[in-house]
């Protein structure tokens, strides 16, 4: 008995020096670091991030009644900056009776489909994208959270495989790239660490809004892997680890990059 | 005496082998070439230059200076026919996991031990025969 409890003493003591030594040594890095100077100035000044135009929009949208029940975001869920300040930082997440997480935008889609009776948005629409920027806009400089549970924490498991397991005809692993050669550069571009900090994110080159979802698939087309289709498992799997990995790191949706 | 030739050009405009020839490795290197003839280093070249074809520098840089955007995740290209024999680069090229399983510089003509590969690659190497061999010849060149 006694032996279990100075065996438990150790693992807490070890537990909380290490989370203390984690803190001291974090030196982990969200994209936006790595941004030039201007697109840095760009991102900071809402006058002149195009994000902002985005969540400008979203706004619009959540005020705007939808569907056969006539009814909008604003309806149910009041004023965004009380109901939805925080609720970026803690998805995916399991939805109530649900066997399985869904992202913020399958959330959002959830909302129109059974809150509204409005039909579901395609991925990448531009109206998904803005709500889903105005929602995760309220939780701007809120670390990310995300919550726990065997379901969640399964599937977040699942998210880490994908993530360390070589694929596609390169033979490489999102961890070859994001861990073990982040700050290097792959063809002059710096490799970030892959935190999904600022999502959906403004693209120059796009010139409109994009999400992770994209991000990621861009990423398996790099390596010639087999992409999932767009409503498959495996992305949410994989933005739970990417959370994970990126927990206590502020949100600054809406990011721009080049 | 026609026949012949038509042949030899389908062989040759045909981009990347389906059934890559198993090429003899003899200790660290693969001494013959695959093709039983010696490649094109111009050729080999523009293919390490090209961003979709080689994706050389992707990771590595090199004497390439109209390239602007090169990688430095893998050693410079500059001098490596002086540190490794034809044979030795041309392994390197084919199947560099001979060497070093856990290199991260993919394989450019082996198809097996693959994951998920995008079905218009599956089955495909990443290089044919000839675009490994122009490279190696180009690669002999790099003296420092
Ligand atoms: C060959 C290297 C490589 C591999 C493998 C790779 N990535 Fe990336 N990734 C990059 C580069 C380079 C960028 C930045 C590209 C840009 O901004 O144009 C990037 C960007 C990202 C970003 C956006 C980060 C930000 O700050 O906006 C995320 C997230 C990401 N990758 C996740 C992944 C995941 C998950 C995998 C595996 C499924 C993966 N990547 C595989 C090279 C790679
Ligand atoms: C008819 C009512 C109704 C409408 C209309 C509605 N929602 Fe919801 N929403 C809900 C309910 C109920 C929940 C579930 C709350 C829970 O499970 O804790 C919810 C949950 C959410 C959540 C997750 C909150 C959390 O804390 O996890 C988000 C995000 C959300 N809604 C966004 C929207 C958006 C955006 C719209 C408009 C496109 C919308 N909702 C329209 C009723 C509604
Ligand atoms: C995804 C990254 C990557 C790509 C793409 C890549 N390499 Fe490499 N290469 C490496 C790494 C890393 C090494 C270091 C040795 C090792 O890890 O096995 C290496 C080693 C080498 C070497 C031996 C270097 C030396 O002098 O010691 C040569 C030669 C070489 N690569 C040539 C090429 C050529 C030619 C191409 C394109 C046809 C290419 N590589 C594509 C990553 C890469």
């Amino acid at each position: 008995m006694s032996a279990r409890l100075l065996c438990l003493g150790l693992v807490l003591v070890f537990a909380t020096s290490y989370a203390a030594a984690q803190v001291a040594t974090d030196k982990r890095r969200s994209g936006y670091q790595d941004m030039g100077e201007a697109l840095q100035k760009m991102q900071d000044d809402d006058t002149a991030n195009p994000g902002m135009l985005f969540v400008q929009l979203g706004g619009q949208l959540w005020a705007k009644p939808m569907g056969t029940d006539n009814k909008s975001c604003a309806d149910c869920h009041g004023a965004a900056a009380n109901s939805m300040k925080g609720v970026a930082t803690r998805y995916p997440a399991i939805p109530q009776g649900a066997d399985r997480p869904v992202d913020l935008e399958g959330r959002i889609n959830l909302c129109r489909t059974e809150n509204q009776k409005a039909e579901r948005l395609p991925p990448e629409n531009r109206d998904l994208l803005a709500l889903e920027a105005y929602v995760a806009h309220q939780s701007r400089g809120m670390p990310i959270a995300p919550p726990y549970g065997p379901v969640l924490d399964a599937f977040r498991a699942q998210g880490e495989g994908i993530y360390r397991r070589r694929q596609g005809q390169l033979n490489l692993s999102c961890a070859i790239c994001h861990d073990d050669n982040a700050g290097k550069k792959l063809a002059g571009i710096a490799i970030p660490e892959a935190h999904p900090t600022g999502y959906p994110i403004y693209r120059l080159e796009w010139q409109a809004l994009g999400s992770l979802k994209r991000r990621l698939r861009n990423c398996l087309v790099g390596i010639r892997a087999e992409a999932w289709p767009l409503d498959a498992p495996e992305y949410v799997a994989l933005e739970l680890y990417l959370m994970e990995r990126a927990k206590g790191l502020p949100l600054e949706t809406p990011a721009v990059r080049p | 005496m026609r026949i012949p030739l038509v042949i030899a050009l389908l062989l040759i405009a045909y981009p990347a082998a389906a059934q890559p020839v198993t090429p003899q490795i003899v200790d660290d290197a693969i001494p013959a070439s695959l093709t039983g003839r010696p490649g094109d280093a111009a050729r080999g070249r523009a293919i390490v230059a090209n961003r979709s074809t080689g994706l050389c520098l992707l990771c590595h840089s090199g004497p390439i200076a109209e390239e602007r955007f090169q990688g430095d995740i893998a050693p410079s290209l500059a001098g490596a026919g002086s540190r490794w024999s034809e044979g030795q680069l041309r392994l390197r090229i084919v199947d560099g996991a001979r060497l070093n399983a856990d290199t991260i510089m993919p394989a450019y003509y082996r198809t097996d031990g693959l994951q998920r590969v995008a079905r218009n690659f599956e089955g495909k190497t990443i290089l044919s025969a000839g675009q490994v061999e122009d490279v190696v010849a180009y690669l002999v060149t790099l003296k420092d």
